[in-house]
């Protein structure tokens, strides 16, 4: 209980309701029956040992679009998320039921590879975790190594790119031989979101990448977030109201580990059809 | 509830009482003392061992530490076959454990299923305080007989001409190679103990961040755990170097005491601290005792040397920026 009210304390202190921005939201970007699908979640149940973390949870996320999770935190939007690219199968105990495909093609398929399913899902974590070890460009190019890439061209090529993407190629070009940790906080982060889209996955997760993060380096990301929806599928969970809102083009609602509503983010802000997104998008919660 | 209004409380952190600082004071004076204590205790032992080996160290001077002779009746003792035969049972030692102790600890904080972790644990852990005596047992009635019979004698018949296998190989099996095994298999569970302790001390952050860009277990183990660990690592190896350059016990038992050097693993040898406990008790005449005493100081000396230069070697590990790519 003591958890959901310091959630909905973090994210809306005076309990407006969120003006979506303009842009972030356009109708021509809602949701309709011929959008292509990311992700058909059906039926998907997590279980950490003995509790249920997510509870058949049906929902299917549009691809070329930004969709976010919210919820108070323990309402299972890591869990969900980590889902959607089997890295909760590293927690030990942990197990599921239920379906998700992946562009139509079963996740948990039994000829289906962890592995391979993480490099077309790339992900970007509540914490920044570079490599320390590691050189600026080393932990960019760290996931085309691991696949076996060694063009010297391509790999220079891919660097600067994918840096630039991440909005840190300005700050950081002339210092690529450094190491990764011994850039700011915010760096750090968009250093890591650059590591990720290096391989080019086809899809983003992010777990409350901005958590860590102060407000000019929060609104680098979310720009970055805007420029990448054209290309990119990404989902993002996130703690704060105001940024679903002003980043995505749709947002699911979880509460203990139940979708509760799924829709275009404007009107899950504006309008929500369920009491209890009311309540939490509103700042009460009931 | 608490209100400012009870005249017995503070209302402002400033009406509060001055902190009592001789606790502060007693903390630092008992840590003090035990600090100086260490200091002490290793000028003591300095005391006693250069007091002892003074005699040797007049009549000898540097040349003590080249001279390869020991010969008890012409009074003609050198420290160099002990140096060398420490020196090398210990990179014999070091060579086997490290690779073993740290792949241990790996299969221990990744691979093992979660049921098999704690037991495997508390097997190495009790390993660890297995005293060395009973090693030195094991391998003289056990392992060195079947390192005789099998790999030595396999060794010696299709190798003997690369200098390290030449033979001819002693009858019991006792040679610088099974000292060396012996004191590999007593420092293992200590070095992977601690090599453990260390990949736990990994964040699971930075194994999520490698599984994130597809890498396999194998390349998790190898950019997120082992590359971040590598300094823990190396010091938990030159803790496992300590060790081995001080094994006594097991080690007089199966080196074959005898203070020559050869370049065959599979020829007798000696080290600085099997001699002390091989020859002290019967140590006849002064000078013989008082080179022991100084046999003494030179493995403290050794010990010091190796320790620092392992320390430098971990400091210098290359971090990212030093290197152009
Ligand atoms: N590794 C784990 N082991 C056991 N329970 C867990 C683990 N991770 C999360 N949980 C539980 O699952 C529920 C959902 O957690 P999580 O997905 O992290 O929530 P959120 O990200 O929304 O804050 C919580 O009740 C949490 O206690
Ligand atoms: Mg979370």
């Amino acid at each position: 209980m003591s958890d959901q009210a310091k959630s909905v304390a973090d994210s809306s202190p005076s309990a407006p309701t969120p003006a979506p921005q303009p842009g972030s939201a356009s109708p021509a970007s809602m949701p309709s029956a011929k959008a292509e699908v990311a992700f058909d979640i059906q039926d998907l149940s997590i279980f950490y040992g003995k509790t249920q973390a997510i509870k058949n949870v049906h929902l299917q996320i549009p691809a070329m679009s930004v969709t976010a999770i919210i919820g108070p935190s323990g309402c299972g939007k890591s869990t969900a998320l980590r889902a959607l690219n089997r890295m909760h199968e590293l927690t030990p105990g942990a197990r599921h039921t239920g379906k998700i495909l992946m562009k139509g093609e079963d996740l948990y398929g039994p000829h289906v590879d962890a592995t391979v399913v993480r490099r077309r899902v790339g992900m970007v974590f509540q914490k920044s975790n570079p490599f320390p070890t590691l050189s600026i460009s080393e932990n960019v190019l760290v996931g085309l190594r691991l696949n076996g890439v060694r063009d010297k061209a391509f790999l220079n090529q891919r660097l600067e790119e994918s840096l630039r993407m991440s909005a840190l190629w300005d700050e950081v070009k002339d210092s690529l031989n450094r190491p990764g940790t011994s850039l700011s906080g915010g760096q750090q982060q968009r250093l890591c979101i650059a590591r990720a889209l290096a391989v080019r996955p086809e899809i983003l997760l992010m777990d409350e990448p901005c958590s860590a993060l102060d407000p000019i380096a929060t609104a680098k990301v979310e720009e970055l977030i805007h420029a990448l929806k054209s290309q990119y599928t990404v989902v993002i969970v996130t703690h704060n109201m105001q940024q679903a809102a002003r980043v995505s083009e749709n947002t699911a609602f979880f509460y203990m580990g139940s979708l509760i509503e799924f829709g275009p983010t404007e009107q899950i802000f504006m309008n929500p059809k369920n009491p209890q997104t009311e309540a939490y998008v509103s700042g009460r919660f009931g | 509830m608490i209100t400012a209004s009870n005249p017995s409380l503070p209302a402002t952190a400033a009406d509060l009482p001055e902190p009592k600082r001789w606790g502060d004071r007693l903390f630092k004076t008992i840590t003090f003392l035990s600090a100086a204590m260490v200091g002490v205790g290793f000028l003591l032992v300095a005391y006693v061992l250069i007091q002892g080996a003074w005699p040797a160290i007049k009549l000898y001077g540097w040349s003590f530490l080249s001279n390869t002779h020991w010969n008890p009746v012409t009074d003609n003792y050198g420290a160099l076959p002990f140096i060398v035969g420490t020196l090398v049972t210990s990179l014999i030692a070091l060579l086997i454990a490290v690779p073993l102790s740290v792949g241990t600890a790996i299969f221990l904080t990744d691979l093992a299923p979660l049921w098999m972790r704690q037991p495997l644990t508390s097997v190495i852990e009790m390993l660890a305080a297995v005293p060395s005596v009973i090693w030195g047992l094991w391998g003289l009635f056990v392992l060195m007989p079947w390192l005789h019979d099998v790999p030595y004698t396999w060794l010696n018949k299709h190798f003997s001409f690369i200098p390290l296998f030449a033979g001819p190989i002693e009858g019991s099996g006792a040679c610088i190679l099974t000292a060396g095994i012996i004191v590999a298999i007593m420092i293992l569970p200590i070095v992977t103990s601690v090599s453990r302790e260390i990949l736990r001390s990994v964040p699971d952050l930075q194994r999520e961040a490698a599984y994130g860009l597809g890498a396999t277990r194998w390349e998790v183990t190898r950019i997120a755990v082992l590359s971040y660990a590598r300094r823990g690592l190396m010091g938990a190896a030159v803790l496992g170097l300590g060790r081995a350059l001080g094994e006594t016990m097991a080690v007089t038992m199966v080196v074959g005491n005898s203070p020559k050097i050869h370049a065959s693993l599979l020829q007798p040898g000696w080290t600085l601290a099997s001699v002390i406990a091989n020859q002290f008790g019967e140590a006849s005449g002064e000078i013989q005792r008082s080179v022991l005493y100084e046999i003494g100081l030179v493995l403290v000396g050794v010990t010091i040397l190796v320790n620092i230069g392992a320390l430098i070697l971990i400091k210098s590990i290359e971090t990212p920026g030093s290197r152009r790519t």
